[in-house]
């Protein structure tokens, strides 16, 4: 069993859901991103999404990718994203964390490279957001090879043939995209998620989280009554994107706003 | 030449062209993916839809277009005969009409009520602005800001028709980022969007589509070439940016052994000055807008900006199909510099009568370099993709001339 099935082993076990903030790594500055994660998992964080930044976002919105160009004007590259996981878990032994970016630095860097890069760094999770499980064969059986889940995302137009599909290959827990959008849209309904994670459950038994959209603690814990985790991502990044210039300020607004959520969840589920 | 290889079966069910192309999007389109290949794969095989698009191509395009023997050019160069596949003669002044009639049609039958669009020169938006029109359908033009600037005319001729034109202020700011942002707008609005892409790129089934819809610009020249000439050409020569003109022409010839396949990308200022666009010449493979193929990118995978005096070649990717026939061999890439084609763009103005596109002017460039090797009874089919109206404030700026 790996860092991510024992915590949501254990989360199941105490009756709580998980919290699941990303950050884009390198944003606002590289020497940030260790101390942010740091601040993320004393606020409240179960596990926590590191964001890989790409020069063609295709699946964000505009907060997420404008951290991935000023982490790019920042020389941020895939081999350092893995050499600051490296220097988290120096610290940080428990809290299982997930790169989450897309294929081409990846492909880039190749497919044995990465996934030995990232075993050594202590990644336990890896979402690549623009390989669906059509394609996704050859770097998913790899990663597991390694024990590295390969998280996939799931969205409102899955049909129950593709969900199946993703199950099969998908470790750790599913990614559900709340809205039809890219990261950080308006509002989602969470009726019609609900309804939707049931349907999927019935085809899988791993985790699901929801995330999207996801923007304060009533949501968050809303969310939380329907599904097994809560990833806010857009919400905190443009946090930091407007208190880049206070590092005290921004660790402590992000540390309250995961901890709001934090609470909202536990109070609720 | 790879006589084993039948070009006509590929790409495979998933649009994979040996190792390039697929469907490299995130889950939130993959669904949309399906329902537009279903829709495609109905009407690519349904009579009424194929003979629409026919009588469409002939009565609002203007098709065939005539395939135009460059008597005089073809002399001075001293080799083969040059013949020009007259694509600048299309409405709208360009082949990339022949593929938003397709796809307006498609998109009809799928009961879309609005149209999005990815342009880099405009003359894709221009074109599906066009359609959007015919049909009655909204239209949103994603287009760079730097782009926007580059191509004043066409972005008021797309306003003119009806559509909205969005500036996409990320990344780049140019062709790659608007071709993000549309492709964010269809995930949002996929009930009722048609996402129009412009060339042989993206993930399946766009580089067969595309494919297909253009596929007429070498049927006809084919057909031309054994009717009006008494037999295949030996060479095709046509600009690659995405590739879909290069396609068009190309892939009815792909079968025929003998006639050789030149795709021309662009130098811009030299390969060695980091200052170009030419993919399959400079780059390696990897992963953009969802499909496997040649992009440039940095050593970190990053995609890198791209420099041609040719808005509608400036693009790091290139459509996967252009990817393999490389490996294959069965086409050559090369590359021109912006001062090759625009002294081409010059030499056909003056010599033939014909002002061409500054794309369409890099397969000129090439043709001036191919055609002394040849024999004055070998014959090169060239892709004249457009008209080079569009272009004349950027070739008089740089011959220092204000209009």
């Amino acid at each position: 069993m790996n860092r991510i099935s024992r915590r949501f082993e254990a989360l199941r076990q105490a009756g709580r859901k998980a919290l699941i903030p990303y950050i884009t790594a390198g944003d606002p500055h590289p020497d940030q991103t260790v101390p942010l994660l740091h601040t993320l998992v004393a606020a409240g964080a179960d596990l926590i999404e590191l964001g890989v930044p790409f020069s063609d976002p295709m699946a964000d919105g505009p907060v997420i990718q404008k951290a991935c160009e000023r982490a790019l004007a920042q020389g941020m590259s895939l081999r350092q994203v893995l050499d600051l996981a490296h220097t988290f878990r120096q610290t940080d032994l428990e809290t299982p964390l997930v790169l989450m970016g897309y294929l081409n630095p990846i492909e880039s860097m190749g497919f044995e490279a990465f996934v030995a890069g990232a075993k050594d760094a202590g990644v336990d999770g890896v979402l690549t957001v623009d390989l669906p499980a059509e394609e996704a064969s050859e770097l998913a059986n790899l990663l597991i090879d390694h024990d590295i889940d390969p998280i996939f995302l799931l969205a409102p137009t899955s049909s129950t043939e593709r969900i199946r599909r993703t199950a099969k290959l998908a470790r750790g827990y599913l990614y559900y995209v709340s809205l039809k959008g890219v990261t950080g849209s308006a509002a989602l309904n969470v009726a019609e998620v609900a309804e939707k994670l049931t349907m999927i459950r019935a085809c899988t038994d791993l985790p699901l989280g929801v995330g999207f959209g996801i923007k304060d603690p009533p949501t968050a814990a809303a969310i939380a009554q329907v599904a097994d985790a809560v990833v806010v991502g857009s919400a905190l990044v443009s946090r930091i994107a407007e208190l880049a210039q206070n590092q005290q300020k921004m660790h402590a607004e992000l540390a309250a706003l995961t901890n709001s959520m934090r609470i909202a969840m536990d109070t609720t589920s | 030449m790879q006589s084993t290889v039948n070009f006509s079966q590929f790409p495979d069910q998933d649009g994979h062209f040996g190792r390039y192309g697929g469907r490299f999007v995130a889950e939130t389109l993959m669904e949309a993916l399906h329902e537009l290949n279903e829709a495609w794969q109905e009407c690519r095989n349904d009579p009424d839809f194929l003979a629409e698009f026919e009588a469409d191509l002939a009565r609002y395009v203007g098709r065939p277009t005539p395939l135009y023997h460059a008597e005089r050019w073809s002399r001075q160069l001293g080799g083969a005969q040059i013949y020009l596949k007259r694509e600048d003669l299309n409405h709208t002044g360009a082949h990339k009409i022949n593929n938003t009639v397709g796809q307006g049609l498609l998109a009809k039958r799928m009961g879309k009520t609005r149209l999005i669009a990815e342009t880099g020169a405009g003359q894709h938006g221009v074109a599906s602005a066009t359609i959007a029109a015919r049909l009655g359908m909204e239209c949103m033009v994603y287009m760079g800001a730097e782009d926007i600037q580059r191509q004043a005319i066409n972005v008021y001729r797309m306003r003119m028709l009806g559509a909205t034109v969005q500036p996409v202020t990320s990344g780049s700011r140019t062709l790659k980022d608007a071709l993000n942002e549309a492709l964010r707008d269809w995930v949002a609005n996929v009930d009722n969007t048609f996402y129009m892409i412009g060339t042989v790129a993206g993930p399946h089934p766009y580089p067969l589509m595309v494919r297909e819809f253009q596929a007429v610009i070498g049927r006809e020249a084919r057909e031309q070439m054994l009717t009006e000439q008494g037999g295949l050409p030996d060479a095709l020569v046509a600009c690659v940016g995405g590739g879909s003109n290069a396609i068009g022409l190309f892939h009815p010839f792909l079968n025929d052994d003998k006639v050789a396949i030149y795709g021309v990308e662009a130098a811009g200022s030299g390969i060695d000055t980091g200052r170009h666009a030419a993919t399959l010449c400079a780059g390696r493979p990897g992963v953009l807008h969802g499909n496997r193929t040649y992009l440039l990118n940095d050593e970190n995978g990053q995609i890198t900006e791209t420099h041609s005096v040719s808005a509608g070649l400036d693009y790091p990717g290139v459509g996967p199909e252009h990817a393999w026939l490389k490996d294959l061999g069965r086409a050559q890439y090369v590359a021109v510099t912006d001062e090759e084609a625009l002294r081409a763009f010059h030499d056909l103005t003056r010599i033939e009568g014909i002002i061409p596109a500054l794309e369409s002017s890099h397969a000129l460039a090439y043709v001036t370099k191919l055609a002394p090797t040849l024999r004055p009874d070998q014959k090169i089919v060239v892709n004249l993709s457009g008209r080079g109206d569009k272009d004349i404030y950027t070739v008089a700026a740089l011959d220092g001339i204000q209009l």
